[in-house]
């Protein structure tokens, strides 16, 4: 069985830059949208990265404030100054 | 000092949680900590808990209070513009009475127990989790409360909540989910509600339903809803590495935990039943059957889980199969229970229409045509020859999960699965082999269980009538149950509909 | 097993709720009526131990489900009962009790021929 690693959030104007920069930052990665949220699933693992919010938003980001947004999700969790992430490592 | 600011998260986390515990001097731990150990959970060392989530206190301020803003000038602003008329159907209020009578008394019981685990688990990590998860907690009932109280204004049926939760019938079904979980041991429920509920079921209650008060023009519910779930990531995590933690601090653990993880996910299992039927059945617009719903949230992210867990010899929880099976049916067969006692409920009920008919043909196809349909086609028929079909017995209950005995064998939907037990001369019912399993592993709880059955026969609430029983239970007859269609709900909407097409010309 | 707790004589503190003693000279009696599913489950009453079966067949059955079409149609005679899985003859003067229907007892009844609105066991 597949071992989907996944991230749901809200879809506001805060979230859509964040997905953004997941969808390009995660290839293979799914979206799929239903009323009022967002979900993104890859094999294995999704990273949000600092650095690629950033460049969209043309502000500092902390990727704690990802916690603003975050529906749910799949996976264990990493989080770190530059980037946010959720995989399976089994 | 250019040193504080070049500290990592990592570092800061650290110093911010650790360090701030002490060892005692003056008394012994034991003393301190005096549950810690009567569950047979044995932790050697508490240093080795993975926080995932870094959060510090002073960070958790500055996002919750930032939640807040954005919840309650939503919540005034759905308020001030009377957002009420702008849902899809005075029917959909009905999931919202559910909910908010059903669901959130619980997210208040959540809190006083992270807070008693917060005070009583020995390691500092999770103590400090443990916490905020008592506060988010806190939050959450409170958001729903301020929802509540708008809805109130202009709907039947949630003027008592707090004392009805205590009394009706159908609330004692999570009532009693969550009585289990904090009378029993810090470890346990943590695994119960950090784990089991938030983790692997707590989707399953939020994601889709939230989404589906998205679409049917409940932006009061579907703010709290989705304030509450961007806690609820912090929550999973938590349950998680609990879990992780326990399975690596000792062997001797995996038999206790595995214990749990099957007895909590059977027990979420039937208590999400209630959100099934509001799936399926109370939704106007819907989003995704309660069928497809299970596969996105337990058959395929359960399964990643699990398949994570198996390297500490965990495996998927006993019955998994069966509740997947159970998945083609429950959603009607609660449906069915509500209907035929809609008398005594503090929500309405109806038939789904010839196209939700359809709808759930689509989505239930093996077994909605065979076994479901029948039956509201004949509720149907006799509510069209002035017969509507009303049980007028009480049900038998299961004494585990409290819900009336409805459900089928496995493998066999024309058959209630019956189970018993006997335990020091009497004899116990149950559901399934889930909830018998529960019973069996403590019978000494569970022959205390508050069946609202019996206590009705015992004389303990209000009167042998339905009415005097629902006078007890505080429900305004003829306002608050019965069918939708004569409500006063249903009256007072067609009013305003009705002044719309009106100003609409 | 036994549950884990705290207090180590819990198990000797617990009062069991359900006990026959508290209902007042009645017994708590289960009643389901086999592929008739629109009754979403057994329906459960307080009946003294001494109320004869007749009674049961004569005022409870026709009161409680007589709302479903099939149960003009039953042919009682070729009713098969259960109490507790056990095959049992009603005898409409005897008593419950004589039926071995004790406190929580289950009574189940299959009406041959009848399953349910249009066959679909509802």
């Amino acid at each position: 069985m597949p071992r989907i690693a996944s991230l749901t959030l809200q879809d506001t104007d805060t979230a859509r830059p964040i997905i953004e920069a997941i969808t390009e930052d995660n290839p293979g990665a799914t979206v799929h949208s239903f009323p009022g949220i967002v979900k993104i699933d890859r094999e294995g693992s999704l990273t949000v990265r600092r650095e690629s919010v950033e460049s969209r938003i043309g502000r500092v980001w902390d990727p704690q404030e990802l916690h603003l947004s975050i529906v749910s999700m799949a996976g264990n969790v990493d989080e770190d100054d530059d980037y946010f992430s959720v995989a399976w490592t089994n | 000092m250019n040193a504080v600011a070049k500290l990592g998260l990592k570092q800061r986390y650290s110093l911010l949680t650790r360090g701030l515990d002490w060892e005692p001097s003056y008394q012994s731990k034991s003393a301190i900590y005096p549950y810690a150990e009567f569950e047979g959970i044995k932790i050697h060392d508490w240093s080795k808990w993975e926080d995932p989530f870094r959060l510090t206190m002073d960070a958790y301020w500055k996002f919750q209070a930032e939640k807040e803003r954005k919840l309650y000038a939503v919540l005034d602003s759905f308020a001030q513009n009377n957002g009420q008329m702008g849902l899809t159907d005075a029917r959909y209020v009905n999931a919202v009475k559910l909910f908010l009578t059903g669901v959130s008394p619980l997210e208040y019981q959540a809190h006083r127990g992270f807070a008693h685990v917060g005070r009583h688990i020995p390691g500092v990590g999770p103590r400090v989790a443990a916490q905020m998860q008592s506060l988010d907690e806190l939050r959450h009932v409170q958001t729903q409360i301020h929802t509540l109280s708008h809805y109130n204004k202009f709907f039947d049926g949630l003027h008592e909540f707090p004392h009805m939760h205590d009394r009706v019938w159908y609330l004692s079904v999570p009532k009693s989910f969550f009585d289990d979980a904090r009378t029993a041991g810090p470890f346990e429920y943590f695994i119960a509600i950090g784990f089991a509920f938030e983790y692997v079921l707590t989707n399953l209650l939020f994601v889709p339903f939230m989404s589906g008060a998205a679409y049917n023009g409940d932006l009061a519910t579907v703010t709290f809803g989705f304030s509450a779930q961007s806690d609820e990531s912090r929550h999973m995590t938590l349950g998680i590495e609990v879990i992780k933690f326990l399975l690596e601090q000792d062997p001797d653990n995996l038999p206790i935990v595995q214990k749990w993880v099957d007895k909590w996910f059977w027990r979420g299992h039937r208590v999400l039943g209630l959100v099934a039927m509001m799936m399926d059945y109370m939704l106007p617009k819907k989003i995704m059957s309660w069928r497809e719903a299970w596969e996105i949230y337990f058959t395929e992210a359960g399964g990643s889980l699990f398949q994570d867990l198996s390297r500490y010899g965990l495996r998927v929880p006993k019955y998994a199969d069966v509740a997947t099976a159970e998945a083609d049916h429950i959603s009607h067969q609660n449906w069915a229970v509500f209907y035929q006692y809609t008398h005594a409920a503090g929500f309405h009920t109806w038939l789904p229409s010839a196209e939700e008919m359809d709808w759930l043909s689509e989505k239930y196809p093996t077994t909605f045509d065979k076994y479901y349909r029948p039956r509201f086609e004949m509720w149907g028929e006799m509510a069209k020859e002035g017969k509507r079909f009303y049980n007028n017995a009480l049900p038998q209950l299961c004494t585990t999960c409290q819900i009336p005995m409805a459900y089928t064998e496995p493998g066999d939907p024309t058959t209630i699965s019956f189970r018993h037990s006997h335990y020091k001369g009497d004899t116990y019912h149950f559901c399934s082999d889930g909830c018998k399993d529960i019973f069996d592993n403590e019978p000494e709880k569970y022959s205390q269980s508050w069946l609202p059955v019996h206590q009705i026969f015992q004389g303990n609430c209000g009167g042998a009538s339905v009415e005097e029983v629902l006078k007890w239970y505080r429900l305004n007859l003829g306002a608050d149950n019965l069918d939708q269609a004569g409500s006063p709900d249903q009256a007072q909407w067609d009013a305003w509909m009705e002044a719309r097409r009106r100003v609409a010309g | 097993m036994a549950v884990v707790a705290l207090e180590k004589d819990y198990a000797d503190k617990v009062e069991i709720r359900d006990r026959v003693e508290n209902f007042h000279g009645n017994i708590v009696v289960y009643l389901h009526w086999e592929e008739h599913l629109s009754f979403c489950s057994a329906v459960a009453f307080p009946f003294p131990p001494s109320m004869p079966f007749g009674a049961l067949l004569a005022e409870i059955l026709p009161t409680y489900y007589g709302a479903h079409p099939d149960f003009a149609a039953i042919d009682w005679a070729a009713v098969r009962w259960t109490v507790d899985g056990n095959d049992v003859t009603p005898d409409p003067e005897k008593s419950l009790a004589d039926h071995g229907v004790g406190h929580k007892s289950l009574i189940r009844f299959w009406t041959p021929g009848l399953h349910g609105y249009r066959g679909s066991f509802s």
